[in-house]
């Protein structure tokens, strides 16, 4: 698996097979979004059953996580789940995967960092956040400055990691089915369970846990 | 030859026979499998968590799930350190900045 392609340029950027494929994630996000909410009543039916149930266990998963008086970011945390679940799976429909590019699992890091820097900041006050930098001991300052920069630098490894290896390792196994006389329908299957779709699933689980452990223990 | 009085020479002079970029390369693809070797820790670690869990299961099988996904959380982050060996190997192979 070669870098991501690109396919032309707009206005000096570069169009690449990340941001195609990633738009076309956000489509189909968007159309599942539309069937699910479509014509909502007080005694739902079958899609808007799903809906909820959705919605009430990320509910659920954000105030056991975080607290209850942190609810507020549980609407962001079912969006970045979404879209990383959404995305992770996309080998079983042959596009590229766009988490499988340094620049975006980088981008969603950065977020989940700048967050956690601002609402620090904003529910410790500017002199609190600085003291914390210098718990349990002044001589730490060093490390615990380290480790703020480590946590965003170790999230988007891992996911890049995963997925640009399960992507190498689909690659090769389909180049080298491609020499048998019939079509390769069965023995990519279980490897497609495996790297697509449970480890694409549980890295997304993973990576929006860890999003809400780092921002509610900057809140404290 | 009297410039192969030690194996260090030896290993010295035959690898001056080749063209620069050869033995790049080359060193390259050992670098990159023994770069491998750090997917030993996680197994390790890993497995002992698995452990962990399937015993925490045994004292208290109602809480399964719980202990199920506590168990995949903590493995999953202790993979990272595998997947950091994994990108200088892929980095070793594929991006090598040492052959432009």
């Amino acid at each position: 698996m070669e870098g991501p392609k690109i396919y032309g340029e707009l206005f000096g950027l570069p169009i690449t097979q990340t941001l195609v494929n990633t738009w076309i994630v956000m489509a189909m996000i968007l159309v599942v979004c539309a069937i699910l909410t479509k014509n909502m009543q007080k005694r739902p039916g079958k899609a808007q059953v799903i809906a909820e149930t959705i919605v009430t266990v990320m509910d659920g998963l954000v105030g056991q996580t975080m607290g209850k008086d942190k609810m507020k970011f549980a609407p962001w945390m079912l969006a970045l789940i979404m879209f990383l679940a959404f995305s992770n799976t996309s080998g079983i429909y042959g596009l590229r995967s766009p988490t499988a590019d340094l620049n975006c699992t980088v981008g969603l890091a950065l977020m989940t960092f700048f967050m956690t820097q601002f609402f620090g900041l904003k529910s410790k006050g500017l002199g609190g956040y600085l003291k914390g930098f210098l718990e349990p001991m002044p001589f730490l300052l060093p490390i615990n400055i380290i480790g703020e920069f480590a946590n965003p630098i170790s999230l988007s490894f891992r996911l890049f990691g995963n997925l640009l290896g399960g992507g190498i390792i689909m690659a090769l196994l389909y180049s080298a089915l491609a020499g048998l006389y019939f079509f390769p329908i069965v023995i990519p299957v279980p490897l497609h369970f495996y790297f697509d779709i449970f480890s694409g699933l549980l890295q997304s689980f993973i990576f929006t846990m860890l999003s809400m452990v780092f921002i509610s223990g900057a809140m404290d | 030859m009297i410039g192969d009085a030690n194996i260090v020479d030896f290993l010295l002079q035959f690898l001056g026979q080749f063209d620069g970029i050869d033995v790049i390369k080359a060193f390259s693809a050992i670098g990159a499998g023994t770069a491998m070797i750090a997917g030993v820790g996680p197994g390790i670690g890993q497995g002992f968590a698995a452990g962990k869990g399937a015993e925490a299961v045994g004292i208290r099988p109602d809480s399964q799930s719980d202990i199920i996904r506590t168990m995949l959380l903590g493995a999953a982050v202790a993979e990272t350190t595998g997947i950091y060996g994994l990108i200088v190997a892929l980095i070793l192979l594929f991006a090598n900045p040492f052959l432009g």
